[in-house]
């Protein structure tokens, strides 16, 4: 008979030697830096070129957005629909997203298409015309879908916390309105767009079972950009950050569960402390076995999920609780969330559970390690915050070896309830 | 191409290996053949809930999630109207954990009180959060209610109403468990950094003992043609109208099947498609359009949706998707345009195939619809479509009498 009480002995994930694959780099003849991963079994590649082009260096809301949304409606010789056409053709898919500091510009297909792909990315980021029809109808869309999400509780949360935490001027606590919308002009996306991404500083990053000329073909297609000629301008935006803590928001008499969030500013990567306070994230609302889930859902039911996690933010970050709950025990869940602070602070964790949430979190890196594309991400992560080329093996090393007594302390540093923010907005 | 070897344990439970060596992980996914479709009309949403209950210990095991973790390990799991599947990645020097896990929540739950209690508490929040309380929320629980009459697809995986998991009881668990969560009604798919001898091992360890239980023969009542059209209004607290339309295509395992999902790439599946570009881009009759199907396993729905733009009156928005369906109806379209929907069939794959834990999922659903090897047959089967194809099916696809169409309109605020 299978002794089925005992569990299988395990090899602690701790144990584990986890490598991150170094990249390869080569430059254009224009100086920009291309990172490069080879690997994968499948003849897939993704290219992703970084400008910075966030919304830190707009003058106006949502300029910076609506430009790198509007890169592939139209260029000199090709119409939007051509350009859609000629990548979907390829069946490849051409994203565009816009951050804070950064927007980037990417492209995933298969490899043996990338000759076809590469030229006209070239026309995107050199000669987009933002024809004025093609703003009319994202300004008209975005209208309506900005109509709808102001419909979704947690949609409405999530831009008040940010307000909150850094002031709607700030980048990251500014937010899109209709009359933002309809301030748009062509004339400044194009002037966002000769000062950003044609006179603009750009990264590239390629990764995936990559062609034996790649550096070739990037540089035919990419070398030539007039990029990273000048410095960037330098841009502070002070945190402007709400004085009243706590907010209880009515945006539906009907509604049924209220969103609820619960942030506190926090330092960026280069804290030392960055690491070792994602360990106690982890272990306080960071995984599905986390205090916060194993109260708020598994013992109370109070709600499908919450989680905590600590902001993306290059510079500024905030430490966030983010969960939906019935509208009845939304109090209830806030008041949860404040004891299980209050226990982190107070009470050692114990050995055990310190060795799951180790183990848990080197696992789960193990598991992402092993395609080109996540390793191009934790290398893109790295690169663009400058945390240098051993911050793997450091933040590796943070993990394994912190402390229930340092798990403690760090709950004493930042979980204390009078520094965080409070909404529930119903 | 995707390796595999199969066996079958003396129980009836069906194992499918796949070895990569180039991943130091190893996925443990076990799929089982009970849906929603299988539940009894007066008691949606159970295959669902009954999911959760998965995780609220097994006879052996307390707790289900914290042995897996303590191994490096993550899972989860879905239920859709087809089958319900269970999944969960870790190092595959630790795989063994794995088996135990799972093979003790086979061998029988512990079937708890509290359990049940908490977790009808969080279906009925993931009940509110993802279908009542967000705009149009509602729609594919109307939508299923009016295209299908007979058909259990009427009912959406949550469940048709709250007061169905509110009433589960633990009799209902029971029952459910030692009906559908046998080994021979299931399928274990183990891939990565293992080895077939490895896991014929651990598979006869763990789960040779486990009684075969009876096969689940399924006896659900099939949908009739539909010969009229069907219409509904809905007017709902939304700010922005939008349109349904629904037609009835093809069973997974009909070679049509490729051909329709070919046919919702043309119309609707991407900023090239046809859709988009005249409804949206020329026209801006809608502020987005879409077309899509569920690749259910039983004959399901094609569905083109979209939001009217502010002022476009319905039926203006109607007709314009009429046109474009008398379009592909009666020209033939390029081999150019075919070939763009099949090079995105054929990078979707490439793409797909990628992650470890879709190819044993995967691996898992073909060998539940009869034959594993359609993993490495798909991409073949749509490349053998041909426009006339394309323009013969939608002929028979887009009629009046085979659709259902559903007006949500907003009451502008």
């Amino acid at each position: 008979m299978t002794n089925r009480t005992t569990a299988p002995v395990i090899k602690d994930a701790v144990d584990f030697e986890l490598e991150l694959k170094p990249y390869t780099k080569f430059t254009l003849d224009n100086g920009v830096d291309v990172y490069a991963i080879n690997a994968g079994e499948e003849d897939v590649i993704q290219v992703e070129l970084v400008f910075y082009a966030g919304n830190w260096y707009e003058e106006q809301n949502i300029v910076a957005a609506a430009t790198n949304h509007l890169l592939k409606n139209g260029t000199n010789t090709k119409s939007a629909f051509e350009i859609n056409e000629h990548f979907e053709y390829y069946g490849a898919y051409l994203n565009r997203h816009c951050y804070n500091e950064t927007a980037t510009v990417s492209l995933h297909s298969l490899t043996k298409h990338l000759k076809e792909l590469l030229p006209v990315i070239r026309e995107l980021v050199t000669g987009s015309i933002f024809p004025e029809t093609e703003l009319d109808i994202f300004r008209q869309n975005m209208k309506q879908k900005l109509e709808i999400n102001l419909k979704k509780p947690d949609f409405i949360a999530n831009r008040l916390i940010d307000e909150y935490l850094y002031g709607i001027d700030h980048p990251y606590g500014k937010y899109s309105s209709v009359a933002a919308y309809n301030a748009l002009q062509s004339a400044q996306l194009q002037s966002f767009y000769k000062d950003y991404y044609i006179n603009g500083r750009c990264i590239i990053f390629v990764a995936g079972k990559l062609p034996a000329d790649i550096e070739k073909q990037v540089n035919d297609s990419l070398g030539g950009l007039t990029v990273n000629k000048h410095n960037l301008p330098v841009i502070t935006h002070p945190v402007k950050a709400a004085t009243e803590k706590k907010y209880r928001v009515n945006n539906d008499d009907k509604g049924l569960q209220g969103a609820i969030r619960i942030a506190s500013h926090f330092p960026n990567r280069h804290h030392p402390d960055f690491t070792k306070a994602q360990v106690v994230n982890t272990l306080f609302g960071g995984y599905f076995g986390s205090r916060l889930m194993s109260n708020i859902r598994e013992d109370k039911g109070y709600t499908y999920g919450i989680h905590s996690y600590i902001q993306n933010h290059m510079q500024e970050c905030a430490w966030m609780i983010s969960t939906e709950a019935g509208r009845d025990v939304c109090e209830a869940t806030v008041a949860e969330v404040y004891k299980e602070m209050e226990m982190l602070r107070n009470e050692p964790a114990s050995e055990e559970e310190l060795l799951l949430v180790k183990n848990y979190l080197i696992g789960t890196i193990l598991g992402d390690l092993d395609g080109p594309f996540h390793i191009i991400g934790r290398w893109k992560n790295i690169i663009l915050n400058e945390l240098g080329n051993d911050h793997f093996y450091k933040a590796i090393n943070d993990i394994k070896s912190i402390t229930v007594k340092e798990v403690q302390e760090l709950a004493n540093t930042y979980l204390q309830p009078e520094k965080f923010y409070e909404l529930v907005v119903i | 191409m995707i390796h595999f070897e199969q066996f079958v344990l003396d129980n009836g439970l069906r194992v499918v290996v796949h070895e990569d060596h180039s991943t130091p992980m190893a996925v443990v996914n076990i799929m089982y053949d009970v849906g929603a479709r299988d539940e009894n009309p007066e008691k949606t949403g159970f295959a669902h809930l009954f999911e959760h209950l998965m995780f609220g210990g097994s006879v052996n095991i307390p707790v289900y999630d914290e042995p897996l973790q303590l191994a490096g390990g993550e899972n989860n799991a879905y239920t859709t109207n087809d089958l319900t599947n269970y999944y969960c990645q870790l190092p595959a020097e630790n795989i063994e954990t794995a088996f135990w896990l799972e093979s003790d929540r086979m061998l029988s739950l512990a079937f708890g009180e509290k359990s049940l209690e908490v977790q009808r508490k969080v279906v009925s929040e993931e009940f509110k959060e993802h279908y009542l309380n967000k705009p149009y929320g509602d729609v594919w629980h109307k939508m299923r209610e009016l295209a299908f009459e007979k058909h259990p697809y009427r009912w959406m995986t949550i469940g048709a109403a709250l007061s169905h998991i509110e009433n589960a009881t633990l009799t209902d668990v029971k029952d459910f468990f030692f009906k559908h969560y046998r080994p021979v009604n299931a399928i274990l798919v183990v891939a990565g950094h293992v080895t077939v001898p490895q896991v014929k091992q651990l598979a006869e360890k763990w789960f040779g003992d486990i009684p075969p239980g009876e096969k689940y023969v399924r006896d659900i009542p099939q949908e009739p043609v539909q010969t009229i059209h069907h219409q509904l209004e809905v007017k709902a607290n939304v700010p922005i109208d939008a349109l349904y339309k629904c037609w009835h295509i093809y069973p997974r395992l009909d070679k049509r099947y490729y051909i329709t999902d070919l046919i919702t790439d043309i119309l609707g599946g991407g900023a090239s498609s046809r859709l988009f570009q005249v409804l949206v881009k020329e026209k801006q009759l809608f502020s987005n359009i879409e077309c899509y199907h569920f690749g259910t396993t039983d004959a399901g729905l094609l569905t083109i949706e979209g939001k009217l733009v502010k002022g476009v009156s319905m039926t203006a928005a109607e007709a314009a998707i009429e046109e474009e369906l008398n379009k592909i109806k009666q020209s033939t379209i390029t081999e150019k345009e075919l070939q763009k929907v099949k090079n995105k069939t054929e990078s979707l794959i490439a793409f797909e195939d990628m992650s470890l834990t879709n190819r044993a999922n995967s691996l898992a659903y073909y060998t539940l619809l009869g034959n594993t090897g359609l993993i490495n047959e798909e991409l073949g089967k749509y490349q053998a479509v041909t426009p006339e194809d394309i323009r013969n099916e939608a002929n028979i696809i887009f009629t009046d009498s085979n659709s259902s169409t559903m007006y949500y309109y907003g009451d502008g605020q």
